[in-house]
């Protein structure tokens, strides 16, 4: 049978837009897809070791609703409009909104970055990390999680030009 | 109805119902029957693409008290 492929370059650093590329991945191995994902540039956080790198930040970024994760019901339904003029100066402010958005992952059953990154390579997804930028950012191979292999847009390309549906997430 | 196997997919959300049936589904041989309980809305048209897509039959589906029912029958 002619297995279906799909090939997805994730770019992204921030806690938010990790999780399309993982997501797709790990749904299009269960659907029975070959899966690649390329990770280059700012996507390399995604598959540190350490991810803690990975935030989201609501300043600058109108479509993201802050919303708190706990209280009555009444108190989690307000969107707290706050000017970015405020969340610019606040210190930590991002770190909040990391600490918030966690938690509302973890109270919505949606998957951690982690287990979402395990159940992709369980499904034999073939991640990998972009060399030239690995070496731009100055991380070494230490840095990342294991199984990963290294290459540069050619390696891409052998996959990509045979795929099904191909991603820049 | 019958089935072999049950999976729990209670308060999971996108993608891991799916995930978790696939997984369920390796473990066992044809013609059995998983039974999976899901409480995300979205797993109801997930299922049926699933099973479209992967060729495992999708026999039932049924919605309970905000919980989801299916009855999947391996390739």
């Amino acid at each position: 049978m002619d297995e279906k492929k799909l090939a997805i370059i994730a770019t992204k650093g921030t806690l938010d837009w990790a999780y399309p590329p993982l997501i797709l991945a790990s749904t299009g191995a269960a659907l029975g897809y070959t899966v690649q994902v390329f990770f280059t540039f700012y996507g390399l956080q995604i598959i540190r070791k350490d991810i803690s790198g990975l935030k989201v930040s609501p300043l600058g970024n109108p479509g993201m609703p802050m919303k708190m994760p706990f209280g009555p019901k009444w108190f989690q339904g307000i969107n707290w409009n706050i000017p970015n003029a405020i969340q610019a100066i606040v210190p930590g402010f991002e770190s909040l909104a990391t600490v918030l958005m966690k938690k509302t992952i973890a109270n919505n059953g949606v998957a951690t970055i982690e287990e979402l990154r395990t159940l992709c390579q369980e499904a034999d997804v073939k991640f990998i990390a972009c060399q030239m930028t690995v070496d731009l950012f100055g991380f070494d191979h230490d840095d990342f999680i294991d199984g990963l292999e290294y290459g540069g847009a050619a390696t891409f390309f052998e996959f990509a030009g045979e795929s099904d549906i191909c991603l820049f997430i | 109805m019958h089935f072999d196997k049950e999976l729990d997919a209670r308060g999971l959300n996108c993608p891991l119902p799916i995930l978790r049936t696939k997984k369920a589904l390796a473990e066992m041989s044809s013609g059995q029957v998983l039974k999976v309980v899901a409480t995300d809305p979205g797993s109801v048209k997930d299922m049926q693409a699933f099973a479209k897509q992967t060729g495992n039959e999708l026999v039932s589906s049924a919605e309970a008290g905000g919980e989801f029912t299916f009855f999947m029958k391996k390739k």
